[in-house]
């Protein structure tokens, strides 16, 4: 079977990301292998929102609930091993990055579904706000919540664990974090070729459509919306041990517009769109950053010449239009 | 006629404000059968098809389908229990080919949509029945292109692939050959002919040559009223239909 370019493309930035830093570790730069761990990451949580934004046309502007759900699962069960406090029924926390994150997907998954099962009443601009509003609900919650850090956040002392694997090791979490880049990418794959895709896709196209062939479109969404989130929350959970840290500003409104701002950059709905796109913003971010504090000014611009120039952002100005078979 | 209407629609009101859209309208479908449903514009024909559809509730009165009461249900519900329609602009899911969106209609029949990994593209099930539909309305030859690319005639011939692919017990048609050209009207009048075998048709058409080639029944409407049903001899006769709407067409 022919690759298409798109596909090419896609091979290319999986194994760029790939490379570069275990080329870079043995190099002795371990910073730049940090640079690659927080492309994955990030690009694992946009890989989340893609299937809600890109695939179901639903603009959440809340996703940092999930990520921050994510973010403080595995700051709060990791928090509870360390003090030696149990917390709920005896149970003692844990730091074991796998224990960790089935709490942050299944209560992911149940805080999308209540967020969801609200917003997906409404649509367009509402829809926008109403998440928007629950996010900002969860990030002054998180201020005023003194147990676990308020505002001042939750430091991780000691990363997390994962069985058989150094987490310690810069190069060991990359390739952890970059292996489930890869597996929630193939589940996107799969997602968006399988019948509920087609259904969810054609909703975003046309809701009149698919309800005429008998397909109600709330229901279609809602399971999106919650796969979504789970994805942007294990993505979350990651970004904790990244950092050794969670505070309220991963569950702030300037997170939620990252992420959207990483998929239009890379390319809305396109599988490697996240990836892209969280190249271009960390590259960038650490470029400009380093020569001048206004480096999300520059940022701007560019963001404005894709929205304006290169609707498919780069993904879409590489391989052209997005084709469906 | 012994058997029951498959559509029947009794009393229907709908009102905006002080305009009686629908003022008790009555109307049945019987199986087999073409129906037309004409009135000049304003008539409220449109707000009759949202209200069968469920796009639209009606103030009061009932509508019954295939024996069942629809008058609350929602649009996909009503579209799972058979009613295939077609729009009076055409309404597809833009980016996807005439195949995939007639293959959205064979899944959607076929029951669940909650189907996660399984890609649709190696379906050969869903393939072949979404192909064959394609083929029946003489679109086989269209089918990767993406529905935005296709004609106007072409679209409309996808719509009604897509309501065979659902099975419709019953084709709500609405003015299917607006802004088709002579020709094309001829053609779509000929198929819908075949169409009637299917399942019965409900017709709301301007076009009064494809209505009299096509129509068993006609029904008037006129500011929200039936003001007459009857044989397409009996529609041409009535004085009352002919002042109202047909004119110097009859």
């Amino acid at each position: 079977m022919a690759l298409s370019r798109e596909n090419i493309i896609n091979l290319v930035l999986a194994l760029l990301l790939l490379v570069v830093p275990v080329a870079a570790s043995q190099m002795g730069q371990p910073f730049t292998v940090t640079l690659a761990t927080r492309i994955a990451v990030l690009a694992l949580a946009a890989t989340g929102l893609n299937i809600a934004l890109g695939l179901g046309g639903l603009v959440s502007f809340g996703h940092a609930v999930f990520f921050g759900i994510g973010g403080y699962a595995a700051g709060i069960l990791a928090s509870h091993v360390f003090s030696g406090e149990p917390m709920m029924f005896g149970f003692e926390g844990s730091n074991q990055m796998p224990v960790i994150w089935i709490f942050a997907v299944i209560a992911c998954g149940l805080a999308g579904l209540a967020i969801g099962a609200i917003s997906l009443r409404t649509s367009g601009v509402y829809f926008i706000m109403i998440t928007l509003a629950f996010a900002q609900m969860i990030y002054y919650f998180a201020i005023s919540w003194p147990a676990y850090g308020g505002e001042d956040g939750l430091s991780i002392l000691v990363r997390n664990q994962f069985p058989g694997i150094n987490t310690m090791l810069p190069l060991s979490f990359f390739l952890l974090c970059y292996g489930v880049l890869i597996a929630c990418i193939g589940l996107f794959a799969l997602l968006r070729g399988s019948r509920f895709g087609a259904a969810l896709q054609a909703a975003r196209q046309n809701e009149v459509r698919v309800a005429a062939v008998g397909i109600s479109p709330y229901g279609i969404r809602l399971a999106a919306f919650v796969v979504s989130a789970m994805m942007t929350g294990l993505a979350g959970a990651l970004y904790a041990d990244l950092n050794k840290f969670v505070s309220p500003s991963m569950l702030s409104w300037h997170m939620s517009g990252e992420l959207i701002v990483l998929i239009i950059l890379g390319g809305t709905g396109r599988l490697f769109g996240p990836v892209a796109g969280a190249m271009l913003y960390v590259i960038f971010e650490f470029a400009l950053g380093g020569l001048t504090e206004r480096w999300q000014f520059f940022l701007g611009l560019i963001l404005l010449g894709v929205v304006l120039f290169a609707r498919g952002g780069l993904i879409g100005l590489l391989a052209g239009k997005a084709r469906h078979d | 006629m012994t058997e029951s209407p498959v559509l029947e629609i009794t009393d229907l009101v709908k009102t905006f404000g002080a305009l009686r859209a629908s003022d008790g309208v009555t109307l049945d479908l019987r199986s087999g059968e073409v129906h037309a449903l004409i009135g000049p514009n304003g008539a409220g024909k449109s707000t009759l098809i949202h209200q069968i559809c469920g796009t639209q509730k009606q103030d009061s009165g009932t509508i019954h389908f295939a024996g069942q009461d629809i008058g609350r249900l929602g649009v996909a519900e009503r579209a799972r229990l058979g009613l295939g329609r077609t729009f009076q602009v055409s309404s597809l899911a833009p980016e996807f080919s005439a195949l995939r969106n007639v293959m959205l209609a064979v899944q959607a029949r076929a029951g669940s949509s909650f189907r996660f990994f399984r890609p649709v593209m190696r379906d050969r099930g869903l393939i072949d029945q979404a192909r064959a539909m394609l083929e029946r309305v003489g679109l086989a030859g269209r089918a990767k292109i993406p529905a935005a690319e296709l004609s106007h005639g072409e679209r409309r011939q996808l719509e009604i692939a897509i309501a065979l692919a659902l099975g419709s017990k019953a084709f709500l048609l609405d003015e299917p050959m607006a802004g088709m050209g002579p020709e094309g009207s001829k053609r779509l009048t000929g198929f819908l002919d075949t169409l009637r075998h299917e399942a019965p048709i409900l017709l709301v058409e301007h076009d009064m040559d494809a209505v009299f080639a096509l129509a068993d029944r006609i029904s008037v409407l006129v500011y929200g009223r039936v003001i007459a049903t009857g044989t397409v001899e009996e529609i041409r006769r009535d004085p009352a239909v002919r002042t109202a709407y047909l004119g110097d067409h009859a």
